[in-house]
């Protein structure tokens, strides 16, 4: 008994339990109890009982081990911007705000900046973004709602196997087949398509089908497409997950409604998927800008802005990384650490954008739970 | 939904005739003769027609146009021109019997058995190119058994292979697995029993690092170990590098493993007294512990398939080196990426077995989170469940050895319960 008084007249602040789940359940039903039960002392107060053994040496011990489990996670991830951006820092004073505005990569005569990297990495993740992302909703409602349900854990289990291929895996493929398949539809493409600058290639004329192949290969095109199948079955993976939450009461709503198997999407589960859709498509788009191998197997690295992506000639920041940290100065080495902390920011930017928009949306407050 | 469809699927395939009741329908079932369920999906005959007819006339018109119409050519030309002439000579064929609705409803539905099956093939072809060229590499029996210290770009295939990326991919992950599931299961842990503001920020943290890119990753092992701290490259500093980039993704996925493991058997265990530790390390991780292997597993996945960390902080070899903290080492995926970029023909043999053995590892990997995450969280394998049976049984002998006459769960079932509503033994044995 003394125990307990002593434990309810303990101040809520300095009581570690308090913001736990279990105890907040439990606070709302002691109340009750009290009422219950009014001549008792104990349940006088309307406070928590917390549990006795709580207190011990061994869980004090616990909490702390685990607290620093976090901050060691913390510190690591925190690490990896801290030393780049130290790395860095040489170059970024030594350039300024021309780092970001120079296409140039000479860092021994101090000529180097993320222009053309930049623009690059974000024309091939575009490309593959603008690929996979209706693959993956379709895929993902092929799954859900339209596959013949023998058939939706095998195709789940795929998808999921396919997300875990290795990505030397995607860029062999892209470097030994795709690269030569591929031709005939960016000629295509240019000649039909030509008179937009994105399509544009230089070299060529429209109806000239003899020209060189030459002028197509190793393109920001071929790497999109290499880098669209890499990230859809992720893409894909994630959508899956929400539309499949999509509640069984509304779905069912709409079918009584007269809709249609497509109506009945359109009105329940798209709407529903949205969080998802963006989140997934965020989730491919960071793992398309961060793509190394498979980019650098395939593009011929250009230091210029190269805004023609079925033109030959491409960069990404990670595959100037991949290419320039061997026989990087010591100068040279703090300028890819710039240029990696550029990648580091924009892929940050990119999940944050995705987390905040999937926690804000229906499914992906439902799935937090 | 599930409603809807076991009503459709049990209907054999009466769409095509319109006609009210059928009067043998109406005997057996007076209540309602003229009740039909709508159907969502399945087949039906006049959807088959229709749907080879569309194909049929599709390639027909596009063959005209191709070849006697208009100047186009190209087999993918070809492809994507009878593929829309299909779909539109297929809505019109459904909108002869059908409305509006139920046209959209068709050719959606046909849209997305496209998009499934471009995406499936595309990633069929992608593993099954590599596991195509890697046929010429993979039998021969050295190129498990030898390293590439003697044999040149020029040697055949029978001589060298990829034993030192092998052991270096095994070694690298082995260390990569000493931090990461320590480290990972307990902030997992730490997320899931320390609610508050920072474990929320600690999360939103790992969360966003899950997409870290993977070459950022070594690039930091390399700005701290190697450039920091002056140590050289080896495979201890791939293995940090593989660390820093699995660790997200495993506390991402151990986290939401956890928060499945439900609420009343931790209440249940603190309800019995036991400290939090305890809490966690018999209820909370033996419940969790399938889809923690998994997460485990995948996480795995992910760092054995990575190159570029590797690449910035193993240096490259073509010996066998068994020791991780001097000297190059180098791992299954980064000895693809050497090997390809050779012009010799045996070198990319060896580059595309070598992706197929990564494949295969990969693969196996897969099975084996399938068949341990099968089961949901609180479910036994039956070894499982015989050993907590068994338990249970000795805790039933010792309380029966306590003997406390006036506590009847105590007493012995066939004095206290002589109706036979005996408690199951099983029941009690979650904390061993």
């Amino acid at each position: 008994m003394a125990s307990a008084q002593e434990e309810s007249d303990r101040p809520e602040s300095d009581r570690p339990e308090s913001d736990r789940p279990e105890s907040d359940r439990s606070r709302a039903g002691i109340p009750v109890f009290g009422t219950l039960v009014p001549g008792t002392l104990v349940f006088d107060k309307p406070a928590p009982r917390r549990p006795y053994a709580a207190r011990g040496l061994g869980d004090r011990f616990f909490r702390y081990q685990l607290t620093a489990t976090g901050l060691a996670v913390l510190a690591i991830m925190a690490g990896v911007g801290l030393f780049l951006l130290l790395r860095a820092g040489q170059a970024l004073r030594a350039r300024g705000f021309a780092f970001l505005t120079t296409a140039e990569w000479q860092p021994d005569v101090h000529r180097f900046g993320i222009a053309a990297v930049l623009t690059g990495t974000v024309l091939i993740a575009a490309v593959a973004v603008t690929i996979s992302v209706p693959l993956a909703i379709g895929t993902a409602l092929f799954i859900s709602d339209v596959a013949p349900r023998k058939l939706r854990r095998t195709l789940v289990t795929m998808v999921d196997l396919m997300a875990a291929v290795p990505s030397v895996v995607y860029g062999l493929w892209g470097l030994f087949f795709l690269q030569q398949h591929v031709i005939g539809l960016s000629r295509w493409l240019s000649e039909w398509f030509g008179w937009i600058p994105l399509f544009k290639v230089d070299g060529t004329q429209p109806g000239e089908p003899l020209a060189s192949e030459s002028v197509f290969t190793a393109s920001t095109f071929v790497a999109g497409i290499v880098v669209a199948l890499m990230v859809a079955p992720i893409q894909c993976s994630v959508m899956r997950e929400v539309f499949s939450q999509a509640p069984a009461g509304e779905r069912e709503g709409a079918y009584a409604l007269g809709a249609t198997r497509w109506g009945m999407i359109r009105a329940v589960v798209l709407p529903y998927g949205k969080g998802g859709i963006i989140g997934g498509t965020m989730l491919g788009l960071g793992r398309a800008l961060g793509e190394t191998i498979a980019v650098y197997l395939i593009i011929s690295p250009v230091f210029t802005i190269q805004p023609h992506i079925l033109q030959t000639g491409s960069n990404s920041v990670s595959s100037l990384i991949a290419l320039h940290y061997g026989d990087a100065s010591t100068f040279g080495m703090s300028a890819l650490m710039a240029a990696g902390l550029a990648l580091f920011l924009l892929t940050l930017a990119v999940n944050f954008t995705a987390s905040s928009v999937a926690a804000r949306s229906r499914s992906g407050a439902q799935s937090e739970a | 939904m599930t409603i809807v469809e076991t009503v459709v699927e049990d209907t054999p395939v009466p769409i095509a005739e319109a006609a009210p009741a059928g009067p043998s329908s109406g005997a057996s079932e007076p209540v309602l003769p003229a009740d039909r369920p709508r159907r969502i999906g399945g087949v039906s005959r006049s959807g088959v027609l229709s749907l080879c007819g569309a194909a049929a006339s599709g390639l027909c018109v596009t063959v005209l146009l191709f070849g006697q119409l208009a100047p186009f050519s190209g087999g993918l030309g070809f492809t994507v021109a009878a593929y829309l002439a299909f779909l539109a000579i297929y809505a019109v064929l459904i909108g002869l019997e059908e409305d509006g609705q139920a046209v959209r409803d068709r050719v959606m539905t046909v849209v997305l058995w496209t998009a499934a099956t471009l995406l499936f093939s595309g990633l069929f072809m992608v593993v099954g190119f590599t596991a195509w060229r890697g046929r010429e590499a993979l039998p021969h029996g050295n190129f498990f058994t030898q390293d590439m210290q003697s044999s040149g770009p020029l040697d055949p295939l029978t001589h060298g292979g990829i034993a030192h990326a092998m052991l270096g991919t095994l070694t690298m992950i082995a260390i990569a697995l000493a931090i990461t599931v320590p480290l990972g299961l307990a902030c997992a842990v730490y997320l899931n029993q320390i609610p508050g503001r920072f474990s929320r920020f600690v999360r939103t943290i790992v969360e966003a690092m899950t997409a870290l890119p993977s070459i950022v990753a070594g690039l930091m092992v390399y700005a701290t170990w190697i450039l920091g701290l002056g140590m050289q490259k080896s495979g201890l500093a791939a293995g940090f590098a593989i660390s820093v980039m699995m660790l997200p993704i495993v506390i991402r996925a151990s986290d939401v493993v956890l928060r499945l493991v439900p609420g009343t058997l931790t209440e249940a265990a603190e309800a019995l007294g036991a400290p939090r530790w305890r809490t966690v390390w018999h209820v909370v991780l033996p419940t969790a512990r399938s889809g923690l292997a998994t997460a485990v597993i995948l996480g795995t996945a992910r760092g054995i398939g990575e190159t570029s960390p590797v690449l910035l902080t193993a240096g490259f070899t073509a010996a066998l080196n068994a020791d991780p903290t001097s000297g190059p080492m180098v791992s299954l995926p980064l000895a693809v990426f050497n090997f390809v970029k050779s012009p010799e023909p045996a070198m990319i043999a060896r580059g595309f077995g070598a992706a197929a053995v990564l494949m295969a590892l990969v693969l196996v990997l897969f099975v084996i989170a399938r068949v341990i995450g099968g089961r949901g969280p609180g479910h036994q394998t039956k070894r499982q469940a015989r050993r907590t049976a068994r338990a249970s049984r000795r805790d039933m002998e010792r309380f029966d050895e306590l003997h406390v006459p006036g506590l009847s769960l105590f007493e012995r079932p066939e004095l206290s319960h002589p109706t036979g509503t005996a408690p199951s033994v099983p029941a009690t044995g979650e904390n061993d």
